[in-house]
């Protein structure tokens, strides 16, 4: 299975990164990109015989380590995958 | 009594920690491995600034499951006085030794400069050779040193006199321009409920001799020293 884990500052808390690249767009010409936020993307393999057991595990994952929950929050998209036999 | 400066993979001010206790203070003072699992009799623990894992993923995020932490968490929960600096103040806000959260900084830039930082707070083991109020000049180097946490948590802090060292000008007002980094309330550094653990973005350490452009961080460290021999939280080890 493959868990990809989007994870990004809530939306109450200032991206100054995501600023500075809509500032940058802007700069390009891009006057219709009205606000960007700047996130993480992780794909995780994971061993697992079914996509609840994938997305338990990843979601285990993300609390621990790959979000912190004071600034930042989650979504888990699961796709099975051939990843077993590799 | 001795200092103990955890090092990480990646800590780079773990000797500027080590000079200033031992040879500025006449401390002992002795390196902590991350991988080791025990503080080796410390009074004081420090976690030194630097980048720790190379600040993968997030700061001090990956450093929060060194072996080491665990120790570090014990000797905070017996009261023992534990002090982060820089890349240590984010490694305990990840380990939740410590509230809230750090983001980049407003400027989007790596900020390193003097700063002047008021001591709100000296009720503490590393204010209470402060003078209520006193200005220190210690420099800043950092990228991420926005702090943040929720309005409410952030209302707590101040309610229950946690913000310790916050960013001011030179003679002690909190504006928006003493603050280098956006960080909520002008907040350079916190406690916790307890008051043993402190953790802050500027770095004493490295003003600790005029030498260096400033002493004034040495008190810092002084009140360390001044509260192990007076036993106010000398219950850890």
């Amino acid at each position: 299975m493959r868990a990809r884990v989007f994870v990004m500052l809530k939306p109450s808390v200032f991206d100054p990164q995501g600023t500075t690249v809509a500032d940058a767009l802007h700069t390009l010409g891009y006057a219709s990109v009205t606000a960007v936020r700047q996130g993480k993307y992780f794909e995780l393999d994971i061993d697992a015989k079914t996509e609840d057991e994938a997305r338990r595990i990843a979601s285990e994952a993300a609390d621990k380590l790959l979000a912190n929950p004071v600034i930042e929050s989650y979504r888990i998209d699961i796709e099975k995958t051939e990843a077993a036999k590799r | 009594m001795k200092f103990a400066v955890v090092v990480f993979p990646g800590s780079n001010c773990d000797h500027d920690a080590y000079h200033a206790a031992r040879h500025v203070l006449g401390q002992d003072a002795a390196f902590v491995w991350h991988k080791e699992t025990s503080l080796g009799g410390a009074d004081v623990v420090v976690l030194p600034g630097g980048f720790a894992h190379g600040d993968y993923l997030r700061t001090g995020a990956i450093a929060r499951f060194s072996p080491i932490m665990r120790e570090v968490q014990q000797f905070a929960d017996r009261g023992g006085p534990v002090l982060g600096i820089c890349n240590g103040f984010q490694v305990l806000l990840e380990a939740g030794l410590l509230p809230g959260a750090m983001l980049r900084n407003r400027s989007v830039k790596f900020q390193c400069e003097h700063v002047f930082v008021k001591v709100e707070q000296i009720d503490t083991p590393f204010t209470n050779a402060c003078r209520p109020g006193q200005i220190l000049r210690i420099p800043i180097a950092h990228g991420e040193g926005n702090y943040y946490a929720e309005p409410g948590v952030i209302e707590r802090l101040e309610k229950n006199r946690q913000v310790i060292f916050r960013y001011t000008t030179a003679d002690g007002a909190m504006m928006p321009e003493a603050n280098p980094n956006g960080s909520a309330a002008n907040i350079a550094g916190i406690c916790n409920d307890a008051r043993n653990v402190v953790g802050l973005m500027p770095h004493p350490e490295r003003a600790c001799e005029l030498a260096l452009g400033s002493a004034d961080g040495y008190v810092v460290l002084e009140s360390a020293v001044k509260a192990v021999t007076h036993g106010m939280f000398a219950a850890a080890r």
